[in-house]
């Protein structure tokens, strides 16, 4: 109808994780104050949520707090649990992907998340040297998201072989692969089934 | 990057020296557990190096999960670890209850429980049957498929499958148990201690057996740490690490168990911290089916399930090891905004060429048994 | 005429015959036997109970497809199998089933012919079916069946050496190398050798299962290690000649333990007069009831042990084996002096 009133605007795409700042009576774990003490400038935000705490960590200072984790005797993260990305293809201003590091410590048992806030093209040091867990980790982030790191010992695809073209897991990447149709419904093999007998026909 | 059938074969491109033989066991190959290709470089009959390919089986889980609503991507965790695929269904639930503060009744904690346990014992039969054929004892493996069997059974009365369950929701559980279906497990529990029995006197001090694992494939727990093993392979080297203890989930905090720990790291204490972990499994089974309360089996989930915008990891001990979900959601759509799946086996595979080096070919098959390894998971 | 020729034919024709059902019948006992350990049924389908499957493989084999790789050396190729089975075979001449007995008015010996070097023979013609696993690994062009077949003949000459030093033991007790003379000294010592000479036995059981590619000793056509050995390149009718041939060398050398060290064609206790009532068993009977009993053994170990790895099986063969052989050929040597 011509005059039908404006809808809503739909939802937007998100534009960015959500990372709610930690109360003022939380108590900031031990290891967290002593990264902030001993790699000054390597905490520029801090998160707490459901209990999980997440430290975001400039792109540059990434292997001096990752050293200072792993060797401190208070924090001795000596264990990388993961190491994956997401992206958030409307952040042009801090960069697309959140490399994300979750660490753990045998010795103490707490956990920590690292966050790295990375753009595009933007290269990231490799923590292989730190935790050599992180070794098919990081390919495997650089073969779905293109993540560049730098001093990686064999920075090659994992998952997809190795002359593939794009990044999959981007969100610009279609579901079904470049140049493929998304067959989710039925009806529609049926109609491509049509369509190649209508071709062979002619 | 182009590559030829030549340099594929190679490690890393490199030419070879003319005394080392590249040999390529295939995506094809009897005792690679699935589509996993092992190119192994030697020297006579020792390895100098290996590399491991991997990715034959990707079917873009991750991806896909972004299109499909919370609740669909319960059938598709059941996929990636389909020998165990139970303990994947709740490690999403918990992830996702977690993310919307749901709280899981008790009565469906304890039955989650004991599937996983359930779960893990099935999967340790598979490992075990597997293990022992890849070196050449092959009456153990058909040994541990009955018992696998009976466990399947099992499952099937509840949920109906027999491989891939779908057998939690976000919340508890679909069905409450079929009414004698903790006799049943009772009964089983019996049985199965008899069982491991047999398994043990065909391996565990069998001369050959032991000239077969004893030594081989040895790896410190500094080092096993580093490279981010986890699972029995990390508690075969020394390091008390189960998530199950570290970080309590679903009803473990009421439980009563211990976590066998290796002392030397190699393939034989990997064996024997599995074999004992069947009857810890065994002991928690006992204890969680002879105390199920009363109850109800789902928490208070709303109608539509839309995670308030966040995101969050959490870890559970699967059979293979630490197998954790990061999952951010971002509040307005009903799909995830992103689906991690933090995969055991393949932090563990990663560690394959390090434990192959200096060894001789025939104990490649036994190290790839010995990390035990799922490729629906490692390729995801 | 009858008896130097048509009765040694009929014979022949007996032996070969029946050795060759055997064979193939001993694939059947052997899925059968492991299945039952496996607590599975094994062949059930073809004929009751399983009982026609060896037919049924035959037919199949014959009738598949005779695929020859393009490089590979044609002739070779298709002698290595028949130079595998041919020596199982023809070992056969000097085992002795039975004694001398009474059939249709003569004397007819139940056994093919005997040499008076008729161990010596037997040892000699089994070294040569390992030409065949060679040949078979060098014929075929690939880089898998090569290796496998070095390592497999490797394997067989070490373990004979360790074998042959056993039967040397045997003959220092019955001081003739005639198969038939060996059992008639069992009867005259009231004993059967294995008993008398019980590390000899052992070696040879061991040395046996190594030197027919048995488990634990089948690392080298053990498929998950290096597809399929040294028969990756064979199918169809050749590849069934290998594995014929490997029953084949089974069956022989339970035979050969029959004869060395348990009596041949002898009943138990074949001095007490009192237990006449078990000669109603033939002598051959007796042979065949404890020839069986090896090959259970045999498939029994290999379905209950894991496998050697190479290098352990090599160390095992010279490291144990020989030195405990030589060790007990001298002990008998000493104890033979003291006695006399």
């Amino acid at each position: 109808m011509a005059d039908a009133p404006e809808h809503a605007p739909k939802a937007a795409a998100p534009t960015g994780p959500v990372e709610p700042p930690p109360p003022a009576d939380a108590a900031v774990p031990g290891y967290i104050t002593s990264l902030q003490n001993g790699v000054p400038g390597s905490v520029t935000q801090l998160s707490l949520y459901l209990g999980d705490w997440t430290v975001i960590v400039p792109a540059s200072h990434l292997l001096q707090a990752g050293r200072y984790l792993r060797d401190n005797a208070a924090c001795a993260f000596d264990y990388l649990s993961d190491l994956t990305a997401t992206d958030w293809p409307p952040r042009t201003t801090e960069g697309r992907f959140d490399v994300v590091y979750m660490l753990y410590s045998t010795r103490h048992r707490h956990r920590v998340r690292l966050k790295v806030k990375l753009g595009e093209d933007q290269p990231l040091a490799s923590v292989t040297g730190l935790w050599p867990a992180a070794n098919w980790l990081e390919r495997e982030v650089f073969d779905m998201f293109g993540v560049n790191f730098t001093g990686h010992p064999d920075r090659r695809r994992i998952l997809m072989p190795e002359d593939w073209q794009g990044h999959p897991q981007r969100k610009d990447y279609p579901l079904e692969g470049p140049g493929e149709l998304l067959m989710e419904n039925p009806l529609d093999w049926l109609k491509l089934r049509q369509a190649r007998e209508e071709a062979d026909i002619e | 990057m182009t590559t030829n059938a030549f340099e594929a074969a190679t490690v890393h491109g490199e030419m070879f020296d003319t005394n080392e033989l590249v040999i390529n066991m295939g995506p094809q190959h009897p005792s690679t557990h699935g589509v996993l290709r092992v190119v192994l470089r030697l020297d006579g009959e020792k390895v100098v190096d290996a590399e491991v390919v991997i990715g034959y089986l990707h079917r873009g889980i991750e991806k896909l999960s972004e299109n499909r609503n919370w609740t669909q991507i319960i059938l598709l965790t059941d996929r990636m670890d389909y020998v165990a695929a139970a303990t994947s269904n709740v490690g999403y639930c918990e992830t996702v209850e977690k993310l919307m503060a749901i709280e899981v009744p008790r009565r469906a904690k304890y039955i989650r429980t004991i599937l996983m346990e359930l779960q893990r014992i099935a999967s340790h039969c598979l490992w075990v049957g597997t293990h022992a054929m890849d070196i050449g004892a092959m009456t153990v493996f058909l040994y541990a498929f009955r018992e696998r069997e009976l466990i399947l059974d099992l499952f099937e009365e509840f949920c109906g499958a027999r491989l891939t369950y779908n057998s939690m929701r976000i919340g508890g559980l679909p069905l409450d148990i079929p009414p004698g279906w903790d006799k049943k497990v009772l009964a089983f529990c019996d049985i199965m201690d008899g069982k491991i029995d047999e398994y043990e006197t065909l391996l565990t001090h069998n001369r050959i057996w032991l000239e077969r694992t004893k030594g081989v494939g040895v790896i410190s727990g500094a080092e096993a740490t580093a490279l981010g093993l986890c699972g029995p392979a990390l508690r075969g080297s020394g390091v008390a690490r189960d998530v199950r203890k570290d970080e309590p989930y679903s009803a473990y905090a009421e439980m009563d168990f211990d976590i066998p720990v290796g002392v030397q790291g190699d393939t034989y204490d990997r064996y024997l911290v599995r074999m004992e972990e069947f009857r810890q499994s065994l002991r928690i089974i006992r204890q969680a089916t002879q105390g199920i309360p009363e109850g109800p089996i789902v928490g208070k989930v709303p109608r539509l399930i839309k995670p308030a915008a966040g995101e969050t990891y959490h870890a559970i001990e699967s059979p293979k090891g630490e197998l954790g979900y990061f999952i951010v959601s971002d509040g307005k759509s009903t799909n995830p905004y992103r689906f991690r799946v933090r995969p055991p086996s393949f932090c563990n595979l990663q560690a394959l060429p390090r434990l192959v080096r200096g060894h001789l070919v025939a104990d490649v098959v036994a190290l790839i048994g010995s990390i035990d390894i799922v490729l629906g998971e490692v390729d995801r | 005429m009858i008896d130097t020729f048509i009765i040694p034919t009929l014979k022949i024709l007996i032996v070969l015959n029946a050795t060759l059902v055997g064979v193939s019948y001993m694939t059947l006992l052997e899925r059968k036997v492991i299945a039952w350990a496996q607590s599975r049924l094994g062949p059930m389908r073809v004929g009751p109970q399983g009982v026609l499957q060896p037919i049924a493989d035959a037919v199949k084999l014959i009738l598949k497809e005779d695929i020859t790789p393009s490089k590979a050396d044609k002739w070779v190729f298709t002698a290595a199998p028949v130079i595998s089975m041919v020596p199982a075979l023809i070992v056969y001449a000097v085992i002795p089933f039975g004694p001398v007995v009474r059939l249709f008015g003569r004397d007819v010996s139940l056994y093919i012919t005997d040499v008076n070097v008729g161990l010596l023979y037997i040892v000699s013609v089994a070294s040569v079916g390992v030409y065949g696993i060679i040949l078979a690994g060098y014929a075929s062009n690939s880089k898998f069946p090569l290796l496998a077949s070095l390592r497999a003949s490797a394997q067989l000459i070490s373990y004979e050496v360790a074998v042959t030093l056993t039967l040397v033991s045997v003959i220092l007790m019955s001081g003739s190398l005639s198969m038939v003379s060996i059992v008639n000294a069992q009867y005259n010592a009231h004993v059967w050798f294995g008993f008398v000479q019980p590390v000899a036995f052992v070696i040879f059981v061991i040395g046996s299962l190594a030197e027919t590619n048995r488990a634990p000793f089948d690392l080298p056509e053990a498929e998950q290690e290096l597809t399929g050995g040294f028969h990756t390149e064979y199918s169809g009718m050749r590849f069934a000649l290998f594995f014929l041939a490997e029953y084949a060398n089974m069956i022989v050398v339970s035979s050969v333990a029959t004869t060395l060290f348990f009596g041949g064609w002898l009943r138990p206790f074949p001095n007490v007069a009192a237990l006449h009532f078990l000669d109603v068993i033939p002598s051959w009977t007796w042979f065949l009831i404890k020839s069986f009993v090896f090959l259970y053994l045999f498939i029994w170990i290999r379905a209950t042990l894991p496998r050697y790895r190479y290098d352990q099986l090599m160390r095992l063969g010279w490291k144990v084996l020989i030195p405990v052989a030589i060790l007990n050929l001298v002990v008998t040597g000493i104890v033979k002096v003291m006695l006399l």
